[in-house]
């Protein structure tokens, strides 16, 4: 069967692969690009280990194909840090003990920065259906937002 | 109190790996990769039960790019032995035949064939050429019907251990267990009131969000690597070296970062597949399971039927109790229903107690341990009849229990007496917390409930090594499933009297450091804790040798304080304090690289009790269960790094509210499980929850220099029964069986509702 050749700008970096029309972005990113920080839980959409921006939109990678990524934007986890410079959702989650195992925490770092670009003052309630998407079973989620709660609160303090 | 007598111990400081962990840098069990690796798949049997007739593997051999295919034909036979896994025991003959299925199939995707192909698409196409005959057999999928005489047998030789006379035909029932302290018969007879109930659980999965992976390669000259996602590399490699027939140090598994185990992760499934795989086609091979194949054929934790008897005085004093608890082992014997009578009555100071146990098979995945095994199952029982008991006397809950609860000095069941422990510490606190204390907030009910949890002690080996620099790595051998590695380091810094940056943890692969045991039981911060201890203690005595070298004194004249060697009295001598960077700076003179190392058998493990509250609200036409306010509360010894043990607390909490509301096997009439995903298996989001709140109780075990218990496991016992005793107290209607879903609630309150009416 004949490969797909498909241009995309991953974290910020012109990147073209070949894949297989039924290919899922998340298997290209993990086993044709070496981007594992983007985790496999369920392939099913039920998870939220797997998820990524694409142009800026939160997606579970295992649900869109790797052939829809032509021409589009993809961030990552790998993305998330400034050089030698944590974001600040890496930060806090390391210092509140956000994570456990640590399986789940690429996708919540990244719906949770998705969430506070768009709502920087967000309350429990939103932290939490927000989040609903993406499973943790090592915390019970509380760490998880107080700490999303807490650089929400340290970004509206920046802002100010 | 911790916080003023030690420097790092009971601080938070960041984890070691938390960097790594953050950024994605962290490799878990499917980030693995060699070169020319080949890509394994499983055949799973479509089946509840059925005799496998033949294999046919010979057109999927000859599809183009399918390098090997194994069957059970592959494996030896093993003995009819028992060896110690993780948590539970296993026997030989059935892991293999788990691993592999043989003469028969015994549950729906038991494993029948393996393939391993150059691409995943050809992997899958010569699963569909592998031809199966099958001969379908009746099924049994519940506990109670297994134990019923006529009941499909899933085993011809299977005769029951523990029963006297031996009985002469095979059965369902794999062992019965029996505990007795006194004589209940006489017990219950000075009793002035009896509860009794039965109760049903449903069995549960572990549900890690990280699936079951790993990567082997055999090489031409028999030497094995295994990279695995694994609660217990050390078990791996000995399963493999026995399933296999290799020399155990011909295999070295490195353990990759672990998402989650929960107890589900001390098994092998892949691990013997994979090198069977590897060693056919010569090829390094990589197996990552589906999130369908985790549900369908990982262990879950069991379910059972509970009956629970406890008989008192009107005044609250328990005189007798009984407990028969019968649990679903799976398709082999070996469900944790030991652990499950143990900790039954555990929390409390009874004088007559019996305990019957029932270890059944049925047709169903083998269970595999989930956190605190067994425990939560009879605590669902006890916890709930000893809250029907304080609502019939009229007591407030925890007082019921502080009135009974076991203390120093008190006889267990099943057989030990316990030394230091903290439940009456911990019940006061939970009655002396805020949230006692306010009252529900409307329309909300309040439920209590306890559990208690042995904790681990087992096989360590740890070794602490001096940098050229005076930094240390401290290597152990267990797996860090949540944060030990903090934990170890935070130990080490404190004893060391070093800055906790100045130690580096590392976890070994099964070649570089002696054996351990398996991450699991709560053991790691305590056993493994202990060996790191005592290794920096051996090179603290090798470090106060150099010294004594290089001063030319005695050793016994050189103390530690601080980090430093320093001459213990002026009668030494006047020397400045030398450093563990001045010391490793001079080692080559003084005797060459200063180590340390310490192997042992851990003894003392602390008992740990933990007393859950709290707040929800029913809807009453829905059946849905709002949960407005959780503490959690337990004695924990003493707590190393307390947002790691604070987290422990809450992820177990959450896990047993997900058994308690949602979480269960829905299984057709064909025996073949109808929710075999995230979607249809329901665990609480993040949006189902509350804070949860801790509270941390420290009474030290006398048996740890730094006085650790283990924290993982007891927060697992008593939300089950938390949260059906507020349902109860919501509703006015006992629930007793699990899971308390909103169908199955919400039929309840229906059912109640006349004769609450007519009432």
């Amino acid at each position: 069967m004949a490969k797909t050749h498909v241009s995309t700008t991953i974290n910020g970096e012109p990147t073209e692969f070949l894949c297989e029309p039924s290919q899922a972005v998340l298997d290209v990113l993990r086993d044709q690009l070496g981007l594992t920080g983007t985790k496999e839980g369920c392939g099913s959409g039920d998870c939220g280990a797997c998820t990524i921006m694409l142009d800026g939109r939160m997606v579970c990678s295992c649900l869109v194909l790797a052939t829809e990524a032509e021409g589009k934007k993809i961030d990552t986890i790998e993305g998330m840090a400034k050089g030698d410079q944590l974001h600040a959702l890496q930060k806090k989650f390391i210092e509140f003990a956000a994570l456990q195992c640590g399986i789940c925490t690429p996708g919540f770092l990244m719906a949770s920065r998705a969430l506070l670009e768009r709502n920087n003052n967000p309350t429990e309630t939103e932290v939490r259906y927000w989040l609903a998407g993406n499973l943790c079973r090592c915390t019970g989620y509380d760490k998880i937002v107080r700490a999303v709660m807490e650089v929400a609160a340290d970004m509206r303090e920046t802002a100010r | 109190m911790s916080k003023q007598k030690y420097k790092w111990v009971g601080t938070r400081p960041d984890r070691p790996d938390g960097a790594d962990k953050v950024t994605g840098r962290a490799r878990f069990g499917a980030d693995f990769n060699m070169p020319g690796q080949l890509v394994g798949k499983v055949l799973r049997s479509p089946h509840a039960h059925a005799i496998i007739k033949s294999i046919d593997t010979s057109a999927a051999e000859k599809l183009p790019g399918v390098k090997a295919v194994v069957t059970a034909k592959d494996f030896p036979e093993q003995p009819n032995l028992i060896v110690p896994t993780g948590e539970m025991q296993v026997n030989l003959r059935d892991v293999t035949r788990n691993v592999m299925a043989r003469e028969k199939a015994l549950y729906e995707s038991h494993p029948v064939a393996a393939v391993a192909a150059t691409t995943d698409a050809i992997a899958s196409a010569a699963l569909a050429l592998i031809k199966v005959e099958y001969q379908v057999l009746p099924h049994v999928i519940d506990v109670a019907e297994a134990m019923k005489e006529g009941a499909p047998l899933l085993h011809d030789n299977l005769i029951t251990e523990g029963v006297k006379p031996v009985p002469t035909k095979p059965s369902n029932i794999a062992k019965r267990i029996d505990n007795v302290k006194g004589d209940t018969d006489a017990g219950f007879k000075q009793a002035e009131i009896v509860v009794e109930r039965d109760y049903t659980t449903q069995p549960v999965h572990q549900g890690y969000i990280e699936p079951h992976a790993c990567l082997a390669s055999m090489a031409e000259d028999g030497q094995v690597q295994i990279w695995s996602t694994t609660q217990g590399h050390f078990q791996v490699r000995g399963f493999c070296s026995r399933l296999l027939n290799i020399e155990t140090s011909q295999i070295r598994v490195t353990p990759t970062e672990i998402g989650g185990g929960f107890g589900g992760k001390t098994v092998v499934y892949l691990e013997p597949v994979a090198v069977m795989l590897s060693k056919k086609s010569g090829k390094p091979g990589k197996r990552v399971m589906s999130r369908e194949e985790v549900v369908r054929a990982s262990g879950p934790a069991p379910g059972g039927t509970v009956h629970v008897k406890i008989g008192a005085r009107k005044d609250g004093t328990i005189v007798a109790a009984e407990c028969t608890i019968a649990l679903q082992a799976g398709a082999f014997p070996g469900s944790p229903v030991g652990p499950a009578c143990w900790t039954s009555f555990a929390c409390y100071d009874i004088p007559n107690i019996k305990v019957i146990g029932y270890d059944v098979v049925s047709n169903r995945p083998k269970v595999a341990a989930y956190r605190a095994p067994g425990a939560p199952i009879s605590a669902w029982g006890v916890e709930s009849t000893m809250d029907i008991l304080a609502q019939e006397l009229r007591m407030d809950p925890i007082d019921l229990r502080l009135k009974n609860a076991a203390k120093k000095g008190t006889k267990t069941s099943y057989g030990p007496v316990f030394d230091t422990i903290g439940f009456v510490e911990t019940l006061e606190a939970a009655k002396n917390s805020e949230h006692y204390k306010s009252k529900p907030k409307p329309g909300m009910a309040r439920g209590v409930a306890a559990g208690f949890w042995f904790n681990v002690g087992a096989d360590s080996s740890a070794a602490a090594h001096v940098a050229e620099d005076g930094t240390v790595t401290i290597i152990s051998g267990n797996p860090d499933i949540g944060g030990s590695r903090a934990s170890l380091a935070l130990m080490a810094a404190e004893e060391l009297g070093v800055d906790y940056d100045k130690v580096r943890p590392v976890i070994a692969d099964t070649s570089s450091i002696g054996f351990n045991f398996v991450t699991g039981g709560s053991r790691v911060t305590f056993a493994t804790g202990l060996a790191v201890v005592n290794s920096v203690r051996d090179l603290v005595r090798e470090c106060k040798v150099r010294a004594a070298k290089t001063w030319g004194v005695d050793p016994d004249g050189v103390i530690w304080e601080n980090g430093c060697a320093k001459p213990a009295g002026s009668n030494v001598g006047e020397f400045e304090p030398l450093s563990l960077a001045q010391l490793a700076a001079t080692a080559g003179k003084t005797g060459g690289p200063i180590n340390g190392h310490n192997q042992l058998n851990a003894q003392g493990a602390g008992p740990g009790f933990g007393v859950h509250i709290v707040d929800l609200k029913v809807d009453r036409d829905t059946g849905i269960v709002e949960i407005g306010r959780y503490t959690a509360l337990q004695d924990v010894g003493t707590a190393i790094h307390p947002s790691y043990v604070e987290g422990q607390m809450q992820g177990g909490a959450v896990q047993g509210i997900g058994w308690a509301l949602n979480e269960e096997y829905i299984y057709s009439a064909k025996g073949k499980l109808d929710n075999a995903g995230f979607l249809d298996y329901r665990m609480p989001v993040a949006s189902d929850l509350p804070m949860i709140e801790t509270i941390i109780v420290e009474v030290p075990n006398p048996h740890h220099p730094y006085g650790v218990r283990g924290v993982g496991e007891v927060p697992i016992v008593p939300p089950l029964a938390t949260v059906g005793n507020a349902i109860a107290r919501a509703t006015g209607v006992r629930m007793t069986d699990l899971p308390m879903s909103p169908p199955r609630l919400s039929a309840a309150l229906d059912a109640a509702t006349p004769r609450m009416a007519a009432e």
